[in-house]
C-alpha cells in the first residue's frame, strides 16, 4: 500500500532503537531466569502428560516434587528417571500420576539423561515442525480463499462441543479466523486442566484435548469450504509457555501473546510474566504461530483519543521483545483498536488516521485490530453502525485481523444470529469499497495527517521517558495503562527461579539454535 | 382509570413490534412458515416474517414484524428507582460533603470474583470517567480505591476495613449461571459473619443489575446500565449523611 501520511522515517527508526534499549535490560533479566511455567512447558515438550486423580497434571507434580533443585531445570530428572526405570514417558506419567515420586530417584548417569532428554525434545519439536509444514501446505492449497483482511470470530460457550457447533457455523458464514476464548479467570490457574471441558464462565477451558477437537472440527469444515480455518486461543496469564506449547503441538495457527498484558490488566508478577512471555514467544516462532499482542486493553482502560500513543509505544516494545523470541515480523499480530468515544467531532478520521499510521509503520505486520467495546451501549441499532466504521477502516488500511464486533457486544455473548450479522455486514462494506484505500490520498496537512504525526511524537517522548526511566520502574510509576504494578508485586513471583550455572533446558537449547536466537 | 399503553409503531395503539431470532432448521419456505406461527403462539397477531437468511445449514435467521393487543397499565407501574431525585454533579456532592459529612468520604470498589471486566468499575471510579461524567477518583472530597478486576470478597473486605470505608462498589459484569448471584451473596455473608454489613453502604453494579436485585440480595442499591459516577456518589453521601444524622 502506498502511503499516504509522510510519517518522518528517522522518527520511526527512532522509536525502535529506543524499544532496543529499553528491552535489553529486561532481555538480560530473562536469560538468568526460568519459572515453574518454562519448566513444566519444557517437560510437556518432553512427553509429561496425563493427571492424577484430583486433576493435577503430571507437569505440575513433577515441578512441585523437584522444587529444591527446579534451578537446574526440570528436564534432566525427568529424563533420569526415564533412563532408571527404563520406562516409555507414557510409563512414567502414569507411574506419576500414581504417587511416584521423581526427585527421590537418585541421579544416575547424568550424560545418559541429557542425550534422551534432548532425543525427546527433538522428537516433539520435530511434530511442531510436521504441523508448521501441514498449515503451510494446506494455506497454499487454498490460497486466496481467505477474507482480507482475516474475519476473525469468538465462541464462548464454555463447553467444547457447544463451542465446535458454533464455529463450524461462523466458518460457513465466512469466519477465517475462530478463536475459543478462555472461562474467566483461567489465566490466573498457575496449572493447565487436562482433558476434554464442558463447564466454564465467559469462555471454555484451554485444555489440550479441547485444542485437538476444536481443531479437528475447524479442519473438517475447512475442506469443505476449501478455506484453511485459523484456531486461536491465549497465550496468556499464568502459563503462557505450556498454552504455547499445547497449540503448537495441536496446530494452533494464531495465540494471544502480549509482553506486558499480564502484568497491567491482570496483576501478574512483572519478572515472571517477562519471563514466561519469552519463552512462549520461542514455541510460537518455531510453531508458525501468529501473536496477536494486547495493545486494544489500554484504550478500554484509558482514553483511545488522549493515550493513542500508548498503543503506538507499546507495540514497539511488542515488537522488540518479538524478535528478540525469534519471532518474524509475519508472525507479529500487532494489536491496536477503534474506541474512541462516538460523539468526538471526527472521530472517524483520527480513527482512520491511527489504523493508517499503524499499517504504514509496520509494513509486513499482519496488525490485529479490534472493534469497539468500551462505547457500546445497548442500542443494537446504533452498535452496528460503530462497527461498521470500523468494518471500514479496518479494510481501507489493509489490516491483517479484523475481529468482528458484535451488535450485542455489553448485553451478552454473541447470538448464532450476532456473528451471521456481523459477517454479512462485514462482507458488504468491505466487498463495497474494496479497493477505496488504493484510491484516496490524504490532504496534505489535512486533520487526519496531523494526528497521525502527533501520535508519533508524543510516542517517542513517551519512549524516550521509559528509555530514562527504566521498563520495570516505569511499570511501577503507572507510566503504562494508568496502573502501578509493584515489582515484587503481583501474582505468581513464587514461581520464578534463577537459573544456577548447571541449568540444562534441552528444548531451549533446540529452540535458541532453530530460531536463531543467542 | 387505568392507563394503557400499547406499542406505538406509526398510529397510537397499533401495537406494533419488531422481532429478530434464529431456529435451528435449514433455511426454506417450510421454516419461515414455523416461524411465523411461533410469533403467533406467543400471543401476537398479524405477525409478518419479513427477511429469513441462512446461517449454516441447520439454522436460520429471521426478522418479524407482528402486532400486540396486550398493553400495560402505566399509573400501576412502579420504577426500580425513583426518578424524580435528580442526581447531584461532582461539584454539588463535594459541596454536599462538605456541609453535611465534613470530611473525605471514603469508596472501595472492585471487580469481585473470577469476574475479568473492569469496564464498568473504572467508568464509575477511574478520574476519567465515562461519557462526561468525571469517576469518583476526581471528587475533591472522595477517598476512591479501585482494587481493579478478579479481586477475592476476602481481600475487598479486608482493604475496606483496613482503609476505613464508608462504602463499597462491587461491579458484576458476568453472569452467566448465575456466578454473580452467588459472588453477591457471599460478600454479604462474610460482611455478617464479621458483623460489619452495618458498617459499610454497599453497593452493586452492572449491566444486568437492578435495584430490586440489588436490594433481595441485601445490597443498599443497585445500579444497571446507563449509571454515570455522579449517581452512585449522590446515592452514597445521601445515604451516609441520614446515617450520620440518625
Amino acid at each position: 500500500m502506498k502511503e499516504k501520511l509522510g510519517l518522518s522515517k528517522e522518527k520511526i527508526a527512532e522509536a525502535r532503537e529506543r524499544a532496543i534499549a529499553i528491552c535489553a535490560p529486561v532481555l538480560d533479566f530473562i536469560h538468568e531466569h526460568t519459572s515453574v511455567t518454562v519448566e513444566r512447558a519444557t517437560l510437556r515438550l518432553l512427553g509429561a502428560d496425563g493427571a492424577d486423580a484430583d486433576g493435577v497434571p503430571v507437569p505440575n507434580l513433577v515441578v512441585d516434587s523437584l522444587r529444591q533443585n527446579l534451578s537446574e531445570g526440570a528436564a534432566l530428572r525427568y529424563a533420569n528417571a526415564l533412563v532408571v526405570k527404563g520406562m516409555t514417558p507414557q510409563e512414567l506419567n502414569s507411574a506419576i500420576t500414581a504417587g511416584l515420586d521423581i526427585s527421590k530417584i537418585p541421579l544416575g548417569d547424568k550424560t545418559a539423561a541429557r542425550a534422551k532428554a534432548g532425543q525427546l525434545a527433538q522428537a516433539y519439536l520435530d511434530r511442531i515442525r510436521n504441523n508448521r509444514g501441514h498449515r503451510e501446505k494446506k494455506l497454499a492449497e487454498f490460497a486466496g480463499k481467505n477474507n482480507s483482511p482475516l474475519l476473525y470470530l469468538i465462541v464462548a460457550t464454555g463447553n467444547i462441543f457447544e463451542d465446535v457447533k458454533q464455529a463450524q457455523a461462523a466458518v460457513l458464514n465466512g469466519a477465517d479466523v475462530i478463536a475459543v476464548i478462555r472461562t474467566t479467570a483461567q489465566s490466573l490457574l498457575d496449572y493447565v486442566p487436562y482433558g476434554a471441558t464442558t463447564e466454564g464462565f465467559g469462555g471454555t477451558y484451554a485444555t489440550q484435548e479441547n485444542f485437538r477437537i476444536m481443531r479437528q472440527a475447524l479442519d473438517e469444515v475447512g475442506e469443505r469450504e476449501k478455506r484453511y480455518i485459523y484456531l486461536t486461543n491465549y497465550a496468556s496469564g499464568l502459563c503462557m509457555p505450556e498454552i504455547a506449547a499445547m497449540g503448537a503441538l495441536e496446530r494452533l495457527d494464531m495465540m494471544l501473546n502480549d509482553s506486558m498484558y499480564g502484568i497491567l490488566f491482570r496483576d501478574i508478577n512483572m519478572y515472571r510474566t517477562f519471563v514466561d512471555q519469552k519463552f512462549s514467544r520461542m514455541i510460537n516462532a518455531y510453531a508458525g504461530i501468529i501473536i496477536n499482542t494486547g495493545e486494544d486493553n489500554y484504550l478500554t482502560t484509558s482514553d483511545a483519543y488522549e493515550k493513542a500513543y500508548t498503543v503506538l509505544a507499546s507495540q514497539f516494545l511488542n515488537e522488540r521483545f518479538a524478535y528478540a523470541a525469534g519471532l518474524q515480523a509475519w508472525q507479529m499480530g500487532l494489536g491496536h483498536a477503534f474506541e474512541m468515544d462516538p460523539s468526538i467531532p471526527n472521530g472517524f478520521l483520527y480513527e482512520f488516521a491511527q489504523a493508517q499510521m499503524a499499517r504504514e509503520i509496520f509494513p509486513e505486520h499482519p496488525l490485529k485490530y479490534m472493534p469497539p467495546t468500551k462505547h457500546m451501549s445497548g442500542d443494537i441499532f446504533k452498535g452496528i453502525v460503530m462497527d461498521n466504521m470500523f468494518n471500514f477502516v479496518s479494510k481501507a488500511t489493509g489490516q491483517g485481523i479484523h475481529l468482528l464486533g458484535m451488535l450485542t457486544e455489553a448485553i451478552h455473548t454473541p447470538f448464532m444470529m450476532d456473528r451471521y450479522l456481523a459477517v454479512d455486514t462485514a462482507r458488504y462494506v468491505m466487498n463495497n469499497m474494496a479497493s477505496f484505500g488504493d484510491d484516496i490520498e490524504f490532504k496534505k496537512d489535512g486533520i487526519m495527517v496531523r494526528h497521525a504525526h502527533e501520535v508519533l511524537d508524543k510516542t517517542l517522548e513517551f519512549l524516550r521517558e521509559v528509555e530514562k526511566t527504566g521498563l520495570m520502574d516505569a511499570i511501577e510509576q503507572g507510566l503504562f495503562a494508568e496502573v502501578k504494578r509493584p515489582k515484587d508485586g503481583g501474582k505468581g513471583l513464587e514461581g520464578l527461579l534463577a537459573k544456577s550455572p548447571e541449568y540444562f533446558n534441552p528444548v531451549e537449547s533446540l529452540l535458541e539454535e532453530e530460531l536463531g536466537i543467542l | 382509570m387505568a392507563h394503557i399503553v400499547r406499542p406505538y409503531g406509526d398510529t397510537l395503539d397499533d401495537g406494533k413490534v419488531q422481532l429478530s431470532f434464529t431456529l435451528p432448521v435449514p433455511h426454506g419456505l417450510k421454516a419461515q412458515e414455523a416461524a411465523r406461527i411461533m410469533v403467533l403462539g406467543w400471543g401476537f397477531s398479524d405477525c409478518e416474517i419479513v427477511h429469513s437468511a441462512r446461517i449454516s445449514d441447520n439454522f436460520t435467521f429471521f426478522v418479524a414484524y407482528a402486532k400486540t393487543e396486550r398493553g400495560v397499565d402505566y399509573d400501576a407501574v412502579e420504577a426500580d428507582r425513583n426518578e424524580e431525585e435528580k442526581s447531584m454533579s461532582m461539584d454539588e456532592v463535594n459541596e454536599f460533603i462538605r456541609a453535611r459529612i465534613g470530611r473525605k468520604v471514603v469508596v472501595v470498589g472492585a471487580c469481585t470474583g473470577f469476574d475479568a471486566h473492569t469496564v464498568g468499575i473504572d467508568a464509575i471510579m477511574n478520574m476519567k470517567g465515562y461519557n462526561h461524567h468525571y469517576g469518583l477518583e476526581r471528587y475533591s472530597m472522595m477517598e476512591a480505591h479501585n482494587l481493579g478486576a478478579q479481586v477475592p470478597n476476602e481481600r475487598l473486605l479486608e482493604y475496606a476495613v483496613k482503609v476505613n470505608a464508608d462504602a463499597i462498589l462491587v461491579s458484576q459484569v458476568v453472569t452467566q449461571k448465575d456466578t454473580h448471584i452467588h459472588n453477591l451473596t457471599n460478600l454479604i455473608e462474610l460482611l455478617e459473619a464479621e458483623g460489619l454489613r452495618s458498617k459499610f453502604i454497599c453497593i452493586v453494579g452492572g449491566p444486568r443489575i437492578s435495584n430490586k436485585l440489588a436490594v433481595q440480595l441485601g445490597y443498599d442499591a443497585g445500579f444497571g446500565r446507563g449509571t454515570y459516577a455522579d449517581d452512585v456518589a449522590t446515592f452514597i453521601v445521601k445515604k451516609l449523611a441520614e446515617r450520620m444524622e440518625r
